[in-house]
């Protein structure tokens, strides 16, 4: 890609325009014009991200005032029965997500669990295996070994969630079932190892990068001091990367909790707060995605579900941030590539 | 290997065990990958063939094919594109021709890219919801069609438009990429020879970077193609007996599409076939478009490094 006709042209272009005065005034014109469609076009990223907030902040927000208008009756969604649990005249109170009944319960508890728990599994199926990987590729492959590894990841972080949701449902479910004996197909362990495969890539992306940011000069001094490959690997890369690799991780964290496809599909979505993996689960965001559809414009339980919309948002925000701010440090701690 | 020290049997051993673990941490993500492809083509491909990618779902989604969802997929994307790669590209331009890049606004600009990537798909469906849907376009009805049901309601141009939002971040890191690829030389001649920052940017930066702005649009239309959280309240239907003609009108899409056999079908053995197929089709177009963006993007980063040196 040679620049030499386009240099030419604008030659052209620079010599004509010196020769006519108000060519010049209309050239000066359109410069700035175009710097402000430019900026202008660059406020649209900031202007997506407040909009996000507000927008989905803006149906949610009734449920604050909600609580204090009269006459509302049984449609009051309370905090307190968001956070709490469903108080009953002749059993022990509980936590319950229930929609639709008579008396919509909107304890948000099960769903937070269940999130929690899918993303658990997620992240100690995908953490280990990504992080081994990078250091494979990094550190001790031969040029082929990384020449299969890495068009690997750009493959599956190329899959579509529903293809991978569609995945864990279809054969994932009934391999874990026949393996582990468990009654129900769908569970957090069958949705989180789906949701693993969705954040491998994200995972390996980040610690494979944070490894070949360590400088060249940390292991070549190991070597001197005589340390062996996979000591200097250990020892020395692995400590100084272990901040990016931290941020990765936190960065699939992020991905998992916001993924839906994948938990929509495989994880039963049974709003239970229970310990064992083997339960079916119900996460926020499978939540969101398998009600909306069938709510009333307006209503309480369209109200909450915007709701559950806003911390997905404001925590995902968070742990990216962190996550990014993370990677920044550390690469000028590192002084950038060596 | 040819660093270890000789004389330290045990450190020898622990090194090849730990090379070994990492080895076999990659040789699994590889089979899974397998895995999955092997399992979607050996049950897809049988089902394969024109009439399953033209004609119409039949016989309650046990029969017949997926083309009203390649269509709505290729309308979707198309729409989208024709939105996001000016804003993208404009954006990437601001921040790495005009910005100094310690400035307060490039830094929000950079701070809200990256953190609208991380943004969860089915909050931006939430916000196409609340926002497109029901704001804009429940304001267009009010306004000029004095409240009759028009654009305020589900459509291919809303759920185009969330996911111009949601692939916004992939074209401006790789145009981006591109822009910095070009090298300053080329900038400063084009200055040197009198030209002002908007006919060098046109002309001299803008087609060196043709390729990487192709690699930017071409990831972004793989993106959207396989997102379904985004679409499922923005404008996607589960079956629809005619083609999207209108801006306004609903579609059906390919990812949808594997969504609503896998989870609504009444008897999923009887949709198996068609499902696997549909599958295939998904992921073999995903594939397609980002071999080629990989492709082109190889090719330009090839291309322009001898320059940088």
């Amino acid at each position: 890609m040679s620049s030499s006709p386009a240099g030419r042209r604008t030659a052209t272009t620079a010599v004509a325009s010196a020769a006519s005065e108000s060519r010049r005034r209309a050239a000066r014109r359109a410069e700035r014009l175009f710097g402000a469609v430019v900026r202008t076009a660059a406020f649209a990223a900031i202007l997506a991200i407040v909009l996000i907030f507000v927008f989905v902040g803006r149906e949610a927000l009734p449920l604050l005032r909600q609580g204090q208008a009269p006459g509302h009756g049984e449609e009051i969604v309370s905090w307190a029965s968001l956070a709490g649990p469903t108080t009953y005249p002749d059993r022990p109170p509980r936590y319950v997500w229930q929609p639709v009944s008579a008396v919509p319960k909107y304890n948000l508890l099960p769903l937070v669990v269940g999130t929690l728990k899918t993303t658990l599994v997620a992240i100690l199926f995908a953490g280990p295996l990504a992080v081994l990987a990078a250091i494979l590729t990094s550190e001790f492959a031969p040029r082929w070994v990384s020449q299969v590894v890495k068009p690997t990841i750009e493959l599956l972080a190329g899959i579509p969630s529903v293809v991978l949701g569609f995945f864990a449902l279809m054969v994932l479910a009934t391999w874990l079932q026949g393996l582990l004996g468990v009654r129900y197909r769908l569970n957090a362990l069958t949705a989180g190892i789906g949701l693993g495969l969705a954040v491998i890539p994200i995972i390996y992306t980040v610690a494979e990068d944070a490894l070949a940011a360590v400088p060249r000069s940390y292991r070549e001094a190991s070597y001197a001091l005589g340390a062996s490959r996979w000591e200097t690997a250990v020892r020395i890369v692995v400590p100084a990367a272990l901040p990016g690799i931290f941020a990765g991780v936190a960065l699939g964290f992020g991905r998992a909790v916001g993924e839906t496809m994948i938990v929509l599909m495989a994880s039963g979505n049974a709003a239970l707060a229970t310990w064992p993996l083997t339960d079916s689960v119900r996460t926020l965001s499978a939540t969101i995605a398998a009600e909306l559809g069938e709510v009333v414009f307006g209503g309480p339980h369209y109200r909450v579900l915007f709701l559950l919309g806003v911390l997905l948002f404001v925590f995902t925000f968070a742990v990216n941030l962190a996550g990014e701010l993370t990677v920044r440090r550390l690469r000028e701690r590192l002084g950038g590539r060596a | 290997m040819s660093s270890r020290l000789p004389g330290r049997p045990s450190a020898a051993w622990k090194g090849s065990a730990f090379v070994a673990l990492c080895g076999a941490a990659a040789a699994i993500i590889v089979a899974m990958l397998a895995i999955i492809l092997a399992d979607v083509v050996r049950n897809g491909w049988a089902g394969l063939g024109w009439e399953f990618l033209v004609s119409a779902p039949s016989e309650g989604m046990r029969g017949g094919g997926v083309g009203p969802a390649i269509f709505g997929t290729f309308a979707l994307v198309l729409l989208m594109t024709i939105a996001v790669v000016p804003v993208g590209v404009l954006t990437a331009v601001y921040l790495f021709e005009y910005a100094r890049p310690d400035s307060a606004f490039a830094r929000a600009v950079n701070l809200a890219v990256s953190n609208l990537a991380g943004v969860p798909s089915i909050v931006f469906g939430l916000f196409g919801l609340g926002f497109f849907v029901r704001f804009v376009g429940g304001g267009i009805d009010r306004v000029f069609h004095a409240g009759e049901l028009a654009w305020g309601k589900p459509s291919i141009l809303w759920a185009a438009l969330t996911l111009a939002l949601l692939t916004l971040p992939v074209v401006i890191v790789t145009t981006g990429e591109a822009l910095r690829a070009v090298p300053v030389a080329a900038r400063e001649a084009s200055f040197a020879l009198g030209a002002t920052k908007w006919q060098t940017i046109s002309r001299v930066v803008l087609p060196q970077s043709l390729a990487g702005i192709l690699t930017g649009a071409i990831l972004a239309v793989s993106r959207g193609a396989g997102e379904v959280a985004p679409i499922m309240f923005t404008g996607a239907a589960y079956f629809l007996p005619k083609l999207p003609t209108r801006l306004t009108d609903q579609f059906m899409e390919l990812g949808y599409h594997v969504y609503v056999l896998s989870t609504q079908s009444p008897d999923i053995e009887a949709t198996k076939p068609i499902l696997y197929s549909t599958v295939l089709v998904l992921l073999f177009l995903t594939f397609l478009l980002n071999a080629t963006a990989i492709a082109i993007r190889a090719r330009f980063r090839a291309a322009l490094r001898p320059q940088d040196a």
